[in-house]
């Protein structure tokens, strides 16, 4: 078993799985449950200024949406920060990590965009003995109307600004929590590391509405018959929190700046997945909200077993990994040609693949006697569909063409080497280069 | 009280409890937690290999889908607008040969979709409702005449009302539903699902029964062609074939279909006698109706006994296992030769049997089982005297089910073609009703 032990920010935990800050984090009975099913560190639930806590909905906080089998793809919610005092978090959470040293604790923080808010809560926090702040600029819902959450998240200069605070009043690591409802998360990520950050952690919640109920018209979550925008998550934003990730690993103003990956991670692929993003750890929630905390331990076991196949001795061997193989569009190989190909003893004959190809794409599948599905290589452009349909895992399988064959489909020879769009003939600025 | 080791044919071997558990549901209905679970593991695949193997062309893919999205109404309307009695079908198909044998999860997991399940789930649902989807057309003032209140002729009455046709059938028994009311295991239709099936199956209107009436018994050929532009033949398989073997007049030596018949219009399974060692001859659908029913009603040795091989038998290999498992003994490759017993049958005496290039041949070598009560199924023929051309024993018939007599159909089992299924009689009703709809209507 390799040894999943992680460093994060000089944080060190006994794995990179972390509990994000949500609702199994909200106190110490929770958290002690999570660790000991085996969580390597919590990110607290958000704590907001002294003074009477804010308040919640008294009816349904969370909307979903489903796959086959009522499987829990999508999630959202539209609970807030704490409802509890901070004094009885902060209590909490000093009697937490005195027992738990081992273990990674982060305060997440709300208040307000002032200056005093921050200089008043920060030494209180730094008592606890708790790893690391973590500023919560990402909720969608409640808190952003009055000025906080994604509503600083959604302004690089606010971000800065209070990351500056943050790093002035407190001496223990800053992770700044960016909020995806945004165009281009490059842009908070810069305001938080020209802050002083010591990492970013991402995504939060995405503005969403997860159904509408059809007999009262009502958005789910409803509330007496109206609904508010909720924060989604769960498996169903986990390529979007990937991208997001990606773009901040890859982007050379935040290049190296450290990065915690949330968003959709359910299984220890999904954390290997983000840790090759460039995270150096992952954050939990909607797995642990969905099946309970002892998921931790298939995340664990599940990663230790593929870096010891792998080689791997350590969380850091992979983790940035895939970064330099996220590229722009205009870079990829346009002389790399595939072909579908359809494995016939693994083909269960259900015709997805036909039909998606032939009303939808290429019709480059042929349905033969006997439905037999055939690859016609003269229409294939290798678009994945077939594969993405085909309910048999590796039954269609997208096949390089070596260099000197003939492509059926353009009766061009394929080119050894490598050619993007910048160097194409058809690509007007490539000849203006010239 | 009597047991199952109760000597001879008589009643109430079992408790009432006993046999109220016997002769429920085989599959019980689908909740609906059950059904979306189940329906969503259709792949909803492209021309999909269930449809082809409908005899009825219901499209699966498409009413699981409606069921898989909270429509099992809609579900019900797509199967019933192809098989208007989609709801016994969806109990007595033989799915295992049919759709559930085709969908691509058997082939991926040997597990398929439970097609007939869902089927039912879904017309269940609109059933309970009361609900009857279907409207008639304008009327065109003709009219048809349907012989045989079974499957096909009901399908065909509904189709032909639907299209603004009126029907009258005419039915030799005292109720409508044939071989799903008087022919099938009981555990397969509770409920007086038949009958249910029939009175809602006629909401649409247009159609009128009249009981107690069929060819030879107050009704004629020529007759009926006179008085209805066309007339649709549904009588099915009136007779039942003979055994060679000697002593079959023997007391306890019945038919199974009258078996079968009782128990199913049986108020009261505890009054109904049956005996303490059971033989079934034949290898078909009825014996294993019968042998299993026999079990369920309380006897202690129930042996089904078939002239050829395992592989050769017509009841599917689930029928075969449902009757293994409920603790019928099933023998091959044995024929009757005698029935022994003074009066009463006490023993069947069989022959082993080879199959041989030149046919089935008896070996010669004999074995005898004790036997109280014999049931014979071993087939059942077409009963008519009238003057149509008979192929193989079975109405000869062109395209959609057209006889050698000019504006007369026929279909379901007195026709021939097809599998001697319901699904198979529907399918033939329907389809005759449309080619008697384009022909009365001057299309075809």
């Amino acid at each position: 078993m390799a040894d999943l032990t992680t460093n994060f920010l000089g944080i060190t935990s006994p794995n990179p799985f972390w509990l994000a800050s949500a609702p199994p984090t909200d106190k110490e009975y929770n958290v002690r449950r999570a660790f000991e099913a085996g969580w390597g560190g919590v990110v607290w639930k958000t704590l907001g200024s002294e003074g009477p806590p804010i308040v919640n909905v008294n009816g349904p906080r969370y909307g979903a949406i489903y796959g086959a089998d009522r499987r829990l793809l999508g999630l959202n919610n539209i609970e807030l920060i704490t409802d509890r005092p901070l004094e009885t978090n902060l209590e909490e959470m000093a009697r937490v990590k005195a027992d738990y040293p081992d273990r990674a604790l982060i305060a997440s923080i709300m208040v307000p965009c002032e200056e005093e808010a921050w200089k008043a809560i920060l030494p209180r926090v730094a008592e606890t003995n708790a790893d690391g702040i973590e500023l919560n600029f990402g909720c969608p819902h409640g808190m952003s109307e009055r000025g906080m959450g994604a509503a600083v998240g959604q302004v690089p200069e606010y971000i800065e600004m209070v990351t500056r605070w943050c790093k002035k009043y407190y001496d223990r690591p800053v992770i700044v929590k960016l909020t995806p409802n945004i165009t281009d998360v490059r842009y908070p990520a810069r305001a938080a590391k020209n802050g002083g950050a010591d990492a970013v952690s991402l995504i939060n919640t995405i503005s969403s509405i997860t159904s509408v109920n059809l007999d009262n018209f009502s958005p789910e979550p409803s509330i007496d018959g109206k609904g508010s925008h909720g924060g989604y998550c769960g498996p169903a934003v986990k390529p979007i929190a990937m991208n997001m990730v990606a773009e901040i690993a890859r982007d050379p103003e935040t290049h190296g700046l450290p990065i915690s990956g949330i968003g959709g991670v359910t299984t220890w692929r999904d954390a290997a997945e983000f840790m090759s993003l460039g995270a150096g750890n992952v954050q939990v929630c909607t797995a642990a909200m969905t099946y309970g905390f002892k998921i931790v331990q298939e995340m664990i076991t599940g990663l230790s077993e593929w870096m010891d196949k792998k080689g791997y001795t350590s969380t850091s061997d992979f983790i940035g990994q895939a970064v330099p193989n996220v590229t722009d569009w205009q870079y990829l190989n346009l002389n790399y040609i595939a072909k579908a190909k359809i494995d016939q003893d693994a083909c269960i004959k259900c015709g997805r693949c036909y039909i998606a190809c032939e009303d939808t794409s290429h019709q480059a599948i042929w349905m033969k006697e006997g439905r037999v599905f055939e690859v016609n290589d003269a229409e294939c452009v290798a678009c994945n569909l077939c594969v993405d349909v085909c309910p048999i895992e590796g039954c269609i399988t997208m096949e390089r063409m070596p260099a000197g064959a003939t492509d059926p489909r353009t009766g061009q020879t394929v080119q050894e080497e490598y050619a993007n769009w910048t160097m194409h003939p058809n690509n007007p600025s490539s000849q203006a280069a010239e | 009280m009597n047991s199952p080791t109760t000597s001879g044919i008589v009643a109430g071997r079992l408790s009432e409890q006993q046999l109220a558990d016997n002769f429920s549901d085989l599959h019980a209905p689908l909740d609906p937690h059950e059904a979306s679970v189940a329906a969503d593991r259709c792949y909803f695949c492209h021309d999909a290999p269930c449809v082809t193997a409908c005899p009825t062309d219901i499209d699966i893919p498409l009413f699981i889908r409606q069921i898989a999205t909270g429509q099992p109404e809609g579900a019900a309307k797509t199967i019933l607008s192809q098989n208007i009695l989609g709801g016994m079908c969806a109990r007595v198909c033989p799915t295992e040969t049919l759709c559930e044998q085709a969908c691509v999860r058997e082939e991926a997991e040997g597990k398929p979709v439970i097609i007939g399940q869902l089927q039912r789930f879904a017309t269940d649902t609109l059933m309970a409702q009361g609900i009857h989807p279907f409207a008639r057309e304008d009327s065109t003032g003709k009219r048809v005449a349907v012989v045989g209140a079974g499957p096909s002729g009901l399908a065909c009455a509904h189709r032909l009302a639907m299209r603004g046709h009126d029907v009258v059938i005419y039915e030799a028994s005292t109720k409508a539903g044939g071989l799903n009311e008087f022919g099938i295991a009981a555990y397969k239709s509770t409920d007086d699902f038949a009958a249910k099936e029939v009175d809602w199956l006629l909401k649409i209107g247009g159609i009128t029964i009249e009981t107690g009436k069929a060819l030879g018994q107050g009704l004629n050929l020529s007759d009926l062609t006179s008085e209805f532009d066309a007339v649709f033949l549904s009588i099915g398989l009136g007779g039942v074939n003979d055994l060679a073997a000697s002593g079959a007049e023997k007391i306890g030596v019945t038919d199974a279909v009258d078996f079968i018949s009782l128990l199913r219009q049986t108020d009261d399974l505890k009054t109904l006698p049956i005996g303490r060692n059971v033989v079934v001859i034949g290898g078909g659908m009825t014996a294993v109706d019968a042998a299993v029913q026999s079990k369920l009603l309380g006897a202690e040795n129930v042996t089904i006994a078939y002239r050829r091989g395992r592989d050769r038998m017509a009841a599917s290999e689930f029928e075969q296992d449902l009757a293994t498992t409920k603790g019928v003994r099933i023998l091959y490759n044995l024929q009757p030769v005698a029935f022994h017993g003074n009066g009463s049958v006490v023993e069947v005496e069989f022959e082993y049997t080879a199959d041989t290039p030149n046919g089935l041949q008896g070996t010669g070598e004999t074995m005898r089982i004790p036997a109280d009560q014999v049931f014979k199924a071993i087939g059942q023929t077409l009963e008519t005297s009238e003057q149509l051309k008979i192929e193989r024993g079975k109405i000869a018939v062109t395209g959609a089910g057209r006889t050698s007599v000019d504006d007369v159909w026929a279909g379901g089992d007195c026709a021939l073609g097809g599998e001697d299924l319901t699904v198979t009689a529907v399918a033939e009703g329907r389809d005759a009703a449309e080619d008697i709809h384009q022909t009365l209507m001057g299309k075809a």
